[in-house]
């Protein structure tokens, strides 16, 4: 990883997004969920991804990473066609749903260990300094105590904050993630939302998936708005803070950062796939 | 009672349950991550096919089964990745296909093979051969070269297959790869255990590891232990007790589970009864919390208003002011890993 010093908040303006989604469509089988997305994603942004509940967040963010089946369109990272990608080591991932297997026992640090593997190559083992990487890791989220817990008897929070250390462990220079503060404690969300803004500096790029801005959101370069399996807004914060606050005025009981999504035209409308009301591209 | 060491055919018996003992358990810990506990049951059908085809054929039936087994491997992981609704039925007509042209083709073999097929159904170590012996040594040596190299990978992938398949892992050729080395444990474990028990040695031993172990490491050195007891332990006794080594290893296995789990569940209640919980903790402790650190055996205490609070399950445990009065009672995170058999 080149990491020339560059600011923190500013997109690095190099040609080739390190990750560029053309008309994408991804789905499960036949059926596609998300469809018609267009996004490029440069170096260094910081693009959180909002949206209500079943919009296709995760499945959007599945499909870049070639979880899930990829319908219509093009995926590129780091210029490469995705499924031709050889180094996917630079790609990290935190799931929403944390998919460990429970039937067996294993520690925090064991399952943290599992993010480095791809950096060792197919036959390689882990050496001293991928230890250190791995412990470094669980100590950036605040776990260095619990390293030799079983997972299992952790708490959801630290679960969560597990499944990050993993991601932090493979040292990726793109982190996909989806919901990684849901459930975390305030004071922890604080801890990680700085260790975030470490790897900003180092210019590694980050999409994340959040309901709550929360602690993240003085990182982040850009917003964008899924809805209906749909992008609905892309834009920078300020822009998003701005269409907020019109829309607050319109109804300001009540509001959620995702809520934007529909568009300013339809206040009370069915979020569904089937919905097409609101897809005006911002 | 050590004379019957002396005896080539129970020197061959112990040493093949040695190997089976090893390497059974090592293979079979995946599998149960996996919760794919009865592959290994399946395979054992399909490799009494390609026994048949060696006994007809006049090859030599180890390797006959083997590539059986290895064949239904492969293609069992393939219809796997798929991922059609089907690929459990398309198993069980692999499984039930192979048991069942194993029986057919078996009683079109030479005279006196009848009896055969009860001894690779149920493991027969009186008529296990030297060249059997230094086959089933190669294979085990082939697994656990095999393990030694892939494991850390084998694990990521049996724990968490998407995350692996996200960052590149080779997640197809891991799972084939396991699925040979469970094909070659069955061939290997058919002399002693035979077809229709060796799951039993891939399953209960870990089964057991679990009840013991905090850790995936600790887990399987437990597991391999315990597998190495029995299958020894097994034939050892099957001998003067004149009963079918395979059954015997297998009873033997379940009632060290079924002892583990007892004293386990007395050990916790006694555990449960001593141990000191601090009351109404709403602060979690960390590196940067501001509490004092003190590492205390294999966790590490924090000292908060002159109280040494350890993490234990949801909540922290009291370890005291005076610390060898603490450690004597250690019941940390992991303290309870390894020293509760003692
Ligand atoms: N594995 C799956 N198979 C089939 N359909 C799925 C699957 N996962 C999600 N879906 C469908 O895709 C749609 C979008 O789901 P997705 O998980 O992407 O939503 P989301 O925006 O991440 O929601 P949330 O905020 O609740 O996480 C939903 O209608 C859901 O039913
Ligand atoms: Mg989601
Ligand atoms: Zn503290
Ligand atoms: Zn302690
Ligand atoms: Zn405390
Ligand atoms: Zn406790």
């Amino acid at each position: 990883m080149s990491a020339a010093p560059r600011s923190a908040s500013r997109a690095d303006p190099s040609p080739v997004p390190v990750i560029e989604l053309r008309g994408a469509a991804f789905g499960y089988g036949e059926h596609a969920v998300v469809t018609d997305v267009t996004l490029p994603v440069h170096r260094g942004e910081i693009v959180a991804v909002l949206g209500p509940n079943g919009s296709g967040k995760s499945t959007l963010m599945k499909g870049i990473l070639g979880l899930n089946e990829h319908l219509a369109g093009t995926v590129r990272l780091f210029g490469e066609p995705a499924d031709e990608l050889r180094d996917r080591a630079r790609v990290g991932y935190v799931p929403q749903r944390h998919t460990l297997s429970s039937s067996i026992r294993s520690t925090a640090e064991e399952i943290v260990a599992t993010g480095r593997l791809p950096r060792l190559g197919w036959l390689g083992r882990p050496k001293a300094t991928d230890r250190q990487v791995v412990a470094r890791a669980l100590e950036l989220v605040g776990l260095s105590d619990r390293a030799a817990t079983e997972v299992a008897t952790l708490s959801g929070g630290q679960q969560r904050r597990v499944l990050i250390a993993r991601a932090l462990a493979g040292q990726p220079d793109v982190l996909v993630m989806d919901e990684p503060t849901a459930g975390v404690d305030v004071a922890s969300q604080h801890v990680l939302a700085d260790v975030l803004a470490r790897l900003v500096a180092r210019g590694v790029t980050m999409l994340i998936v959040t309901h709550e801005l929360g602690a993240l959101e003085r990182l982040l370069t850009r917003i964008v708005v899924v809805d209906g399996g749909r992008v609905t807004f892309d834009g920078p914060p300020r822009r998003f803070a701005a269409r907020r606050r019109a829309r607050d005025h319109a109804h300001d009981t009540h509001r959620h950062d995702s809520e934007l999504a529909a568009g300013d035209t339809a206040a009370v409308v069915p979020h569904g796939p089937a919905d097409r009301s609101g897809q005006a591209h911002a | 009672m050590l004379e019957i060491l002396t005896t080539d055919f129970m020197q061959r018996a112990l040493i093949a349950a040695l190997l089976v003992g090893l390497v059974a358990p090592m293979v079979g810990i995946f599998l149960v991550q996996r919760r794919l506990s009865l592959i290994g049951d399946g395979m054992g059908h399909v490799a009494l096919a390609g026994v048949a085809i060696g006994l007809v054929t006049g090859l030599e039936p180890v390797l006959t089964a083997l590539a059986g087994a290895v064949l239904a491997a492969v293609a069992i992981e393939l219809l796997r990745a798929r991922g059609r609704t089907n690929a459990d039925v398309a198993l069980g007509v692999i499984f039930y296909g192979g048991i069942a042209a194993g029986v057919v083709i078996i009683s079109k073999a030479p005279e006196g093979t009848p009896a055969n097929l009860v001894s690779y159904l149920f493991g027969s170590i009186l008529t296990t051969r030297t060249s059997d012996v230094w086959v089933f040594l190669v294979l085990a040596l082939v697994i656990m070269g095999t393990l030694w190299v892939l494991w850390p990978r084998l694990f990521a992938v049996a724990n968490d297959e998407e995350y692996a398949r996200a960052v590149g892992l080779p997640v197809l050729p891991l799972n084939i790869v396991l699925a040979v080395l469970t094909a070659t444990t069955v061939v290997v474990a058919m002399r002693v255990v035979g077809l229709l028990l060796i799951s039993a040695l891939m399953i209960v031993p870990n089964a057991a590891g679990q009840l013991l172990a905090r850790s995936f490491t600790s887990g399987l050195r437990w597991a391999v232990a315990i597998g190495l007891v029995s299958a020894v332990g097994g034939v050892f006794v099957s001998y003067p007790l004149d009963t079918p080594s395979g059954g015997t290893i297998v009873v033997l296995a379940v009632l060290i589970y079924i002892v583990t789990a007892v004293s386990m569940a007395v050990v916790g209640r006694l555990r449960q009864r001593r141990h000191e919980v601090a009351e109404s903790h709403e602060h979690e402790h960390g590196p940067e919390c501001g509490h004092e650190a003190i590492p205390h055996g294999d966790h590490v205490d924090y000292l908060h208003d002159g109280h040494r609070h350890a993490a234990h399950q949801g909540h922290y445990d009291e370890h005291g002011a005076d610390e060898y009065g603490a450690l004597s009672r250690d019941d940390g995170p992991t303290g309870q890993d390894e020293e509760v058999s003692t």
